[in-house]
């Protein structure tokens, strides 16, 4: 296998009493696309959003097992979660602008790192928005509200201000989830460009979503993975009977 | 994608990546700073609360302590011819010198607090009395007026917003009562003064014009719009199965709104009398305004009254800073104060507590 | 009785209750106006009182009441607002101190009017004042005295709830992905608030700022003895001065004034003023929260 970016071992989490996440153990290769998939409530959003510790704004949650990005268990006492988050980037279902500008959204992060010199700003919202091809639908009107946009224009602008701040993994929730097709479409060939660079995890329930953007698979069911294998394996010959019945739409 | 911008920015973006990294935790000074800040200032409202408690009673203090040195009057009372001339001019700095001040007016000898319960109220005078029954009583008497004014209209007037009015009326009803709650007390005092005062007086024929009924009717208008808004959140909080199982059964909505929805909301309306209580109890500006501050006691309600809180309001601007007169008026504020308190206490753990529970139950 | 006429009947009853507060309230408006209207000129509103109070205008009166809500909220709201960043951020909703903190505010809404002036009394003039007065001025009286600081601060403290509910409503309404947003791009707790929270309640800070204001023009019981004036023939210059109030001059010249008959145009033009300053204010306010709780639909 390639490289690891990602290792898990031994993941539970659980709401109150409720275990949500079943004993995970899975290794998450460097510069590929994984997808997770599943029938909703399955847990794979609850595990992604452990990936950069999103979980700890909710009370009554209770992680236990090891989460290690380049070598380091991320539920570590000392870890520095908002560091973390820096390299860790995530979209979210709903794509989610601030009401500011659309130069003001991907300065945001920029910004909070302390970069306030004006060309510098510049240069990275122009490159931002670049990456997340969106750059030549907005260049005309970076200081309008970002709310004027369009909603698939909207979450390329929230992956922007995600890459502005240079994360190493990209964790994606269902980012095409309330699109039309094209600009469904246009999110899939960004994230199939943002992987030279870039360790994406997308969270899909779209199966034709999952197979034509992703390199690995992973199929959760009822808060535990069932299986996690190379896409085009998954999809031609799964290994346990629940992943066929899935991928075949025969439940979910 | 520019070549050259993008040979740039890997540069800059590498070097930011290697910066960032989160093996051990940054210790940030503005986050750490506001956040103990934040929880600082947070408690500022508890810390009013205690220092109203402190300084309240503080002032009223002293009170007590003038029995104590009781036994010394007699002594002081000799400085008395010389020392009178010189405090007066002075402003009173300490506790020692107050309870000279006060000692020094009693020359009857009768203890300022001994004369708390009498039935007189009559601080200013050559044998000053203290006694806070009448004005007790008054208070009580105008509270009452005013709960059997404000209570019942306000309860109805809520039963028809939240069980009778369409959707349309409701939305002007509701803003247009609690416009009520806009009015400054002085202008409903003043407006009970000029219009209310003459206009029940030609109706009921009184003598005094301005008496226990007029405050109490004005101070019930203060009264109205806390009870009527709670109380129509406390009836709109009743879970909607309730009303369409009861109309389902065939119940008119009167049947609906009073077999099933008042009962269900009994523990919301008590704390909502129970919070107009309060805001009439402590009422100032109306009472002294409206009610015609006379310190008696009497059962008729067209009698005038002087309640608690405007004898503060009247008599506090007049009084020598520390004498006995200030420290009973603060002692009286000390009891309107423990009164509303343990009123606001009340709605607040018991009956909510009963809102919540009724409803856990029932799910 | 027949169920239909019995239905009818107490209908109509609470229809009525309905109809008599409307009317109360339409008649106080009506009385004031009537009685207020032909009396508001520019004179009026610009003119000091002249021949001992019977004549003239409200201009100290309404700039006391300006300079004293001001400076109330220059203090009230920076709290306010803190304490409601608190109870809508850092505190947990279970936890004691965030009960405690929420109950004292609910305490401090309750507590009468006339007790906050007692304690303006007690602690700003008789205890803070005194020993100013005592180390900086060498017992000479300036601080230990009635004044317009003092009144401002006993005003601020009645207001402090109406900020901190106002501005707590208005933070509750700022989406949790909002935040969500800012925390995964690596932005901190304080950073989040500063850049999302803050900016996404202006209105609602606005609106307890208002609402504050109005309710402390209105107000006449705190300062009856903590810095109101019966009469000054100038405007205040320092925070040492006393102040007019339009509240305690309708209150005086109702009550305590020598020829209460002579001088009724004046106080019913200042209580008109007095009404149209609360009543635009809390419109103002209303619209705005009304647009808020709009956002949070």
């Amino acid at each position: 296998m390639d490289d690891i970016k990602v290792k898990i071992n031994d993941l539970t989490l659980h709401y109150g009493t409720n275990p949500a996440l079943k004993n995970i153990n899975m290794e998450i290769p460097e510069k590929m696309v994984t997808a997770f998939i599943g029938p909703s409530g399955c847990g794979k959003s609850t595990f992604l959003r452990t990936l950069n510790r999103m979980n700890d704004l909710i009370d009554n949650v209770k992680i236990d097992g090891e989460v290690i990005i380049d070598g380091l268990n991320i539920y570590n006492k000392d870890i520095d979660v908002v560091n973390l988050r820096k390299k860790v980037g995530m979209i979210f279902q709903k794509s989610n602008p601030f009401a500011k500008s659309v130069y003001d959204n991907v300065a945001f992060g920029p910004r909070i790192n302390g970069i306030s010199q004006r060309n510098k700003l510049d240069e990275i919202v122009e490159y931002s928005l670049k990456q997340a091809a969106i750059w030549d639908e907005v260049k005309g009107r970076l200081h309008n509200s970002a709310l004027s946009l369009s909603g698939g224009q909207q979450q390329r602008l929230c992956i922007a201000r995600t890459l502005a701040v240079n994360p190493d993994i990209i964790l994606m929730d269902e980012p095409a989830s309330a699109l039309d097709p094209i600009s469904t479409s246009k999110i899939e060939e960004l994230i199939h460009e943002l992987k030279q660079q870039y360790t994406i995890i997308i969270v899909t329930h779209n199966m034709q979503q999952a197979a034509r953007t992703s390199d690995f698979t992973a199929f959760f069911y009822l808060g535990e993975l069932v299986e996690f294998n190379k896409t085009e394996v998954m999809f031609s010959n799964p290994a346990k009977r629940q992943t066929e019945d899935y991928i075949s739409g025969r439940f979910g | 994608m520019d070549s050259k911008l993008e040979r740039s920015m890997n540069k800059e973006l590498k070097s930011a990546k290697e910066v960032v990294s989160f093996n051990k935790r940054k210790f940030r000074f503005s986050d750490w700073f506001a956040e103990k800040v934040i929880k600082t200032v947070a408690f500022l409202s508890i810390a009013v609360v205690i220092l109203i408690f402190i300084f309240v009673f503080r002032e009223a203090f002293p009170i007590f302590k003038m029995d104590k040195n009781e036994a010394v009057s007699t002594e002081l009372l000799v400085q008395e011819s010389y020392g009178g001339a010189e405090t007066a001019n002075e402003p009173v700095k300490t506790t020692d010198t107050q309870v000279d001040n006060s000692n020094k007016v009693q020359t009857t000898g009768e203890k300022p607090s001994s004369t708390l319960f009498s039935k007189t109220w009559m601080p200013v005078s050559d044998n000053p009395r203290y006694g806070i029954w009448p004005l007790f009583l008054g208070t009580l008497k105008v509270t009452i007026i005013s709960l059997l004014f404000a209570a019942p209209i306000s309860i109805l007037a809520a039963i028809y917003t939240a069980m009778f009015a369409k959707p349309r009326i409701r939305e002007v009803i509701k803003p247009v009562i609690e416009l009520l709650a806009g009015f400054p007390s002085v202008v409903i005092g003043f407006f009970a003064l000029m219009v209310m005062a003459t206009v029940f007086q030609s109706i009921f024929g009184y003598a005094s014009r301005l008496n226990a009924f007029v405050g109490g009717i004005a101070m019930g208008l203060a009264a109205i719009p806390i009870i009527y808004t709670l109380t129509e959140d406390a009836l709109t909080a009743v879970p909607r199965t309730y009303t369409e199982a009861s109309l389902g059964l065939g119940a008119s909505r009167r049947q609906t709104a009073f077999y099933v929805v008042l009962p269900a909301a009994v523990p919301g309306i008590f704390a909502a009398v129970v919070l107009g209580i309060g805001r009439i109890f402590g009422e100032t500006m109306i009472a002294l305004m409206a009610t015609g501050n006379a310190a008696m006691i009497s059962i008729n309600p067209f009698d005038s009254v002087r309640t608690l809180s405007a004898t503060i309001g009247a008599e506090m601007a007049e009084v020598v800073f520390g004498d006995t007169h200030y420290s009973v008026l603060f002692l009286i504020g000390s009891l309107l104060f423990i009164f509303t308190f343990a009123l606001n206490a009340l709605a607040e753990f018991y009956f909510r507590n009963l809102v919540i529970r009724r409803y856990q139950s029932k799910k | 009785m027949n169920r239909n006429l019995k239905d009818k009947m107490v209908e109509s009853l609470t229809g009525i209750s309905v109809l008599l507060i409307i009317f109360i309230i339409v008649s106080i408006l009506a009385v004031t106006i009537a009685g207020g209207w032909p009396n508001l000129n520019w004179t009026f509103l610009s003119e000091f009182p002249k021949d001992g109070m019977t004549k003239g205008g409200i201009f100290p009166a309404i700039v006391g009441t300006a300079v004293m809500t001001l400076i109330m909220a220059v203090a009230a709201v920076p709290f306010g607002v803190i304490t409601a960043i608190y109870l809508a951020e850092y505190a947990s909703e279970k936890s004691v101190i965030a009960k405690s903190i929420r109950f004292a505010v609910k305490t401090l809404a309750v507590v009468p009017s006339i007790i906050f002036g007692l304690f303006g009394l007690g602690f700003f003039i008789g205890f803070i004042g005194k020993n100013i007065d005592g180390i900086f001025n060498g017992g000479e009286l300036k601080w230990g005295q009635p004044n317009i600081l003092w009144a401002s601060l006993t005003m601020a403290l009645l207001t402090l709830p109406v900020v901190i509910v106002s501005v707590e409503e208005a933070i509750r309404t700022i989406p949790a992905d909002m935040r969500e947003a800012s925390l995964a791009l690596g932005a901190t707790k304080w950073q989040t608030i500063r850049k999302v929270v803050i900016p996404g309640s202006v209105s609602g800070i606005l609106t307890g700022t208002i609402l504050a204001i109005s309710r402390g023009a209105g107000e006449v019981a705190p300062i009856l003895f903590t810095g109101a004036a019966y009469f000054l023939s100038d405007l205040p210059h320092s925070l040492s001065d006393q102040f007019m109030s339009l509240g305690y001059h309708i209150y005086i010249m109702s009550t305590q004034s020598s020829n209460v008959d002579a001088t009724l145009p004046i106080q019913f033009a200042t209580t008109l003023v007095l009404l149209l300053l609360t009543f635009s204010l809390n419109g103002i306010a209303v619209t705005l929260r009304y647009r808020i709780r709009k956002r949070a639909k």
